[in-house]
């Protein structure tokens, strides 16, 4: 129960801090791509530590196969355009902050701690995606148009954020959500079933593909180090 | 143990190596058998290089038997920075943390500046420009 907690929690920073990376080069502008980098590092950062208490971080991240994951489904979408990956972040870093205040204040030490350290983080991530929502939604028609596009693909993956003790996490994210996107102009997308899985190890084609190139290193050159 | 703290003052930060890892408040505690330190960010490339510069100054210094530790708690926030620390941020051209509204221009010492983008160069920047003399500039993240 322990080490599984430690697997959701270091599995969901992980993988979306490789999807993340790819975009080291890439953003719009300058200071996206130092943001995008900066937000990376924070949850390869946490997903270190999280790992850390489930075992050897390096062996989980790198010689693991993708059914042992437990991110959630949402880390692990692509990003597609610039849009999409905000709609995910906002999502995510949305449901992620409160979730690290919680385990903070209640959760066993060692998972108290990290999260503590953590959750000031995070807090930058959410401003930062909930901005951006509200420039992306109030700017021009085109980026109005693929925020939209990129909010409708993640909304199907949001559910599973709420299972078992984090259903208590739901008014405070709804709220949250809804003041973004009011300020954007936008609507909720439509509600749709969710999918879930994820906790379980039943992922999405989409993280299988992220593994071969983030364990291609270690699973080529066994031991291989700086 | 106080020749310790003396030795770890001269260790530069491999990010801001005008400040040294005590005036940063990397370094929480030092006893008979050990050196204990705290992380900036979860994430900070720089954790590892700080660890290391401390081991080799500990080592050359005859302090090779001294281990280190790290904890997590309380969290590191800029308030462990020390003042002679954020004077040598200010005159290394780095803002220094502080609750107010606007950074001070590391510069020419104006108020008129503006926030360009709140994640910077490293993990614990954000970048900043002056208005008055159009001064680009870090800051320290205030936290």
């Amino acid at each position: 129960m322990r080490s599984e907690l430690a697997l959701r929690l270091g599995d969901d920073g992980l993988i979306l801090g490789q999807n993340l990376s790819a975009w080291c080069g890439h953003a719009p502008m300058l200071e996206l791509d130092l943001s995008l980098s900066n937000i990376a590092l924070d949850l390869i950062g946490q997903a270190t530590l999280f790992l850390g208490l489930a075992g050897d971080a390096d062996d989980l991240a790198f010689r693991r196969d993708v059914l042992d994951f437990k991110n959630c489904l949402l880390v692990e979408q692509p990003n597609g355009d610039f849009a999409q990956t905000i709609a995910r972040q906002f999502l995510f870093s949305n449901w992620q902050e409160p979730m690290l205040r919680d385990l903070a204040a209640k959760g066993e030490p060692a998972f108290a701690a990290i999260a503590a350290k953590s959750v000031k983080e995070v807090a930058y991530h959410a401003r930062f995606a909930s901005e951006w929502i509200v420039r992306l939604g109030d700017g021009t028609e085109e980026s109005r148009t693929r925020l939209i596009k990129g909010l409708d693909w993640m909304w199907r993956f949001v559910d599973e954020l709420f299972e078992g003790e984090h259903a208590a996490l739901r008014p405070e994210w709804d709220a949250r959500i809804d003041s973004a996107l009011r300020e954007a102009g936008l609507e909720r997308p439509a509600a749709r079933r969710g999918i879930v899985g994820g906790r379980e190890g039943h992922h999405s084609e989409h993280l299988g593909h992220l593994l071969s190139e983030m364990q291609f290193l270690q699973r080529a050159y066994p031991g291989a180090a700086w | 143990m106080s020749d310790v703290w003396d030795i770890l003052a001269k260790v530069p930060d491999p990010e801001i190596p005008a400040l040294s890892v005590v005036d940063l408040g990397i370094v929480r505690d030092v006893t008979d058998d050990a050196v204990t330190i705290t992380p900036t960010y979860t994430g900070c490339p720089a954790t590892l290089a700080i660890e290391a510069a401390i081991r080799a100054a500990l080592n050359e210094s005859g302090h090779a038997d001294l281990a280190i530790k790290t904890v997590l708690m309380p969290p590191w926030t800029t308030d462990w920075i020390s003042d002679e620390g954020r004077a040598k941020l200010r005159a290394y051209g780095i803002a220094p943390p502080s609750p107010a509204r606007a950074a001070t221009c590391p510069r020419c010492g104006s108020d008129h500046t503006e926030e360009v983008s709140r994640f910077g160069s490293t993990p614990c920047k954000a970048l900043h420009r002056c208005k008055s003399c159009g001064e680009p500039f870090d800051r320290f993240k205030c936290h």
